[in-house]
């Protein structure tokens, strides 16, 4: 069944993929990567946010992208509230590692629940006018769906690097996941710092939410499908590197659509996380990191 | 001084059995006669639970409104099972030991009533179960029967309408592709899909499975498309069904016929959602609001009543899947008990299995190892759809009944793509 038009039609398809699976990561990237929080209740912030766009699109034909931008400096706020009681009641008492995972899936399920308890339990799907729609360039197809989450994952990639390389704050944030201490002996408060780090992490969530709805429809438990990629990527790119979790994200699904294109999508999956465990194997610390 | 010795004999005798008369548990006219079941009201199969729910509870405050079962108002104690069949066993355990309930149905599915057999077997319950597909067929427990109108051949009942008529059409359609989710419910649609292309003498261009975390479905469809099969069938769970058709659109896949087992095409917030997205699509269902089926008497009553409580309830607005059905179970079960005059497990199970029963869904009656003795899977085809409007699939005519003919409402229009315009 090979033809080279299926190959560059599965490489495309991956590449887009992946750059959805980028935004959807680079919040845990940010927070599990730079700060050292297994935050496992990140998924289900993506969902809040997957929600969020749906309501604003059905209750008011607001685009869902454009809502997933708006709401970030709801998310950020409420990243920021989230971290404060993490911080006041486990990571200052120093019973951070377990019973503050325990914390995060806490948020999880009440996030799940409190999801069901007002939009039920059915699938909610958003409309926008690229939604369905696709195009065609040199024998290659092109759906919107997927290219609109594609463009805006590698532009928050690119937006977060340069947050994190050419800003106080985003150096403040580097520095803070390699030397509190020293940090500290500069003046800088790292408790603020990982606020707004934390911060930033779960606003992107917002934006990833949007673009999750955008692609496919979500119930409250859609998250439970997302935790074992969004780890996987970030690992796979490199704790830490932002620009590693677009690579590995990009790799992972490329990989996904070539194995689905060619050998039966049932080894999408196992073949990914094979490749993540020999990467590891050679690897240890990801692609890119330190 | 014997008189007085017999006097307390005889007084000690009746005060026992006046105490013992008090201790033993007697029915009374006020006790509730309990029915237990768990239900998906959380998880994956939860959009489904809640609807059923909803329904069984409108069943309980019906019959109450007529003064109960047997004279006695019905209870309903439920559990939530989390879409997890480890949390089956212990929940009727819990309801049959502590909660002491009188009736059991299962919960909603396949993956839920499983774990029930065991158990309703041992304790030798009479067993409602509320859309499974073939779990009785290894067990053959006598006392099981299930609502959905597959069949005596649950396997091929979701796929044999939409075969039969790709066989019908002129020319007939050769080759055929089969794609479905690694899950239990596709995995048994594509089985008897399998056996199906066999009996109907078509060629299998593509035969594959897909994990239900899939996102991405384009490279699927033009796997397929690359195929150029006459017919695909697809066993989807609702966000691969979404996620295909999504792609099917994307990707320009039109065979002769698509559809045949997505589950979720026919819940309100998809059908809305997807809109003429759906147009031409043939698919399996079990009710359509089409004449032949808002005239059976009751239905319209039930609908009525459910869609008031469903927003509230935040449950699928029309309800036009699973709550008839959910409704229906229930009915069955209530008659039975009307009519053997008690809860003898055996003999409700007995009379069930012997008697066919009016309901909101028409006439049911079991036969081989609990299904409906006569298969009644609908093979509908979305037509005429514009826009999203809910209020377009409130009456006949957008999902228009091809498949059984004693139920047929409407043409298939054929090609796919002649329906697409």
């Amino acid at each position: 069944m090979f033809s080279w038009d299926l190959l560059a039609n599965a490489v495309v398809a991956g590449v887009l993929l992946g750059g959805f699976y980028a935004a959807v990561s680079l919040g845990i990237g940010l927070i599990f990567g730079l700060l050292d929080i297994a935050n496992i209740a990140q998924p289900a912030f993506v969902i809040l946010g997957a929600y969020a766009a749906y309501v604003m699109n059905s209750a008011y034909g607001l685009d869902p992208i454009l809502t997933g931008i708006a709401f970030t400096p709801v998310f950020y706020v409420l990243g920021a509230v989230v971290y404060r009681i993490y911080y006041g009641s486990f990571e200052r008492r120093g019973e951070e590692s377990l019973r503050g995972l325990v914390f995060f899936f806490g948020i999880l399920f009440i996030m799940e629940v409190s999801l069901s308890l007002k939009f039920g339990v059915d699938y909610r799907l958003v409309q926008a006018g690229y939604i369905g729609k696709s195009f065609e360039l040199a024998g290659v197809g092109v759906s919107f769906r997927y290219l609109v989450p594609c463009v805006v994952g590698v532009a928050m990639t690119a937006a977060l690097y340069l947050f994190l390389g050419r800003t106080f704050y985003g150096r403040a944030i580097m520095a803070v996941s390699q030397d509190q201490a020293a940090l500290r002996l500069m003046g800088a408060n790292p408790v603020q710092i990982k606020t707004i780090a934390f911060g930033v992490g779960i606003a992107a969530a917002s934006l990833a939410g949007a673009l999750l709805i955008t692609i496919a429809p979500v119930i409250p438990s859609t998250d439970r499908d997302y935790i074992g990629r969004m780890f996987a990527i970030t690992v796979l790119g490199g704790m830490g590197s932002i620009g590693g979790t677009l690579v590995a994200a990009i790799i992972l699904g490329v990989i996904e659509s070539l194995m689905a294109t060619f050998f039966g999508p049932s080894w999408s999956l196992a073949v990914s996380f094979g490749i993540l465990l020999a990467a590891l194997a050679v690897r240890p610390a990801g692609l890119f990191g330190r | 001084m014997t008189r007085t010795r017999a006097l307390i004999a005889v007084t000690l005798a009746t005060l026992v059995v006046v105490a013992a008369a008090a201790l033993v548990p007697v029915a009374r006219a006020a006790d509730p006669i309990k029915l237990g079941f768990g239900m998906a009201l959380t998880g994956g199969l939860s959009a489904n639970g809640k609807p059923a729910l909803l329904a069984v509870e409108i069943w309980k405050d019906d019959v109450n409104k007529k003064g109960g079962l047997l004279g006695r108002p019905v209870q309903l104690i439920y559990y939530d099972d989390q879409t997890n069949p480890s949390t089956v066993p212990g929940i009727y355990t819990k309801l049959l030991d502590v909660d002491k309930v009188d009736l059991v149905i299962s919960g909603y599915g396949t993956n839920l009533i499983a774990p029930l057999m065991p158990i309703a077997m041992e304790r030798k319950l009479t067993v409602m179960g509320m859309f499974g597909l073939a779990n009785n067929e290894k067990y053959q427990y006598p006392n099981y029967f299930q609502i959905q109108p597959a069949g005596p051949d649950p396997q091929t009942s979701t796929a044999i309408g939409f075969f039969e008529l790709a066989a019908r059409q002129n020319p007939k359609p050769q080759t055929v592709a089969i794609v479905g989710a690694d899950a239990e419910y596709p995995q048994n649609a594509l089985v008897g899909a399998r056996e199906l292309i066999k009996r109907y003498g078509l060629k299998t261009v593509y035969d594959k499975t897909y994990p239900p975390s899939t996102v991405d479905y384009t490279p699927i469809v033009r796997a397929i498309k690359a195929t150029n099969p006459d017919i695909v069938f697809v066993a989807s769970y609702p966000p691969d069904s979404v996620g295909m058709l999504r792609a099917a659109h994307e990707v320009g896949l039109q065979p002769k016929i698509f559809g045949g087992g997505m589950v979720g095409l026919m819940f309100t917030t998809v059908m809305t959602s997807m809109g003429s997205m759906l147009n031409g699509v043939v698919n399996y269902d079990f009710w359509a609001p089409e004449p032949p089926f808002l005239a059976i008497p009751g239905i319209k009553e039930f609908l009525k009543e459910y869609q008031a409580r469903a927003e509230k309830a935040g449950v699928d607005p029309l309800g036009y899947y699973l709550p008839p059905y959910s409704y229906a179970l229930v009915q069955v079960l209530g008659q039975a008990v009307e009519a053997t005059k008690g809860l003898d497990q055996q003999k409700i199970a007995d009379h069930i299995r012997a008697t066919e029963f009016n309901t909101i869904v028409g006439k049911v009656k079991f036969g081989k190892n609990g299904e409906w003795a006569k298969g009644r899977t609908l093979m509908v085809q979305y037509q005429k759809i514009s826009g999203n409007s809910i209020d377009q699939f409130r009456g006949p005519g957008k999902k228009v009944v091809l498949y059984p003919d004693e139920f047929k409402s409407g043409n298939l229009i054929y090609p796919y793509a002649a329906a697409l315009k």
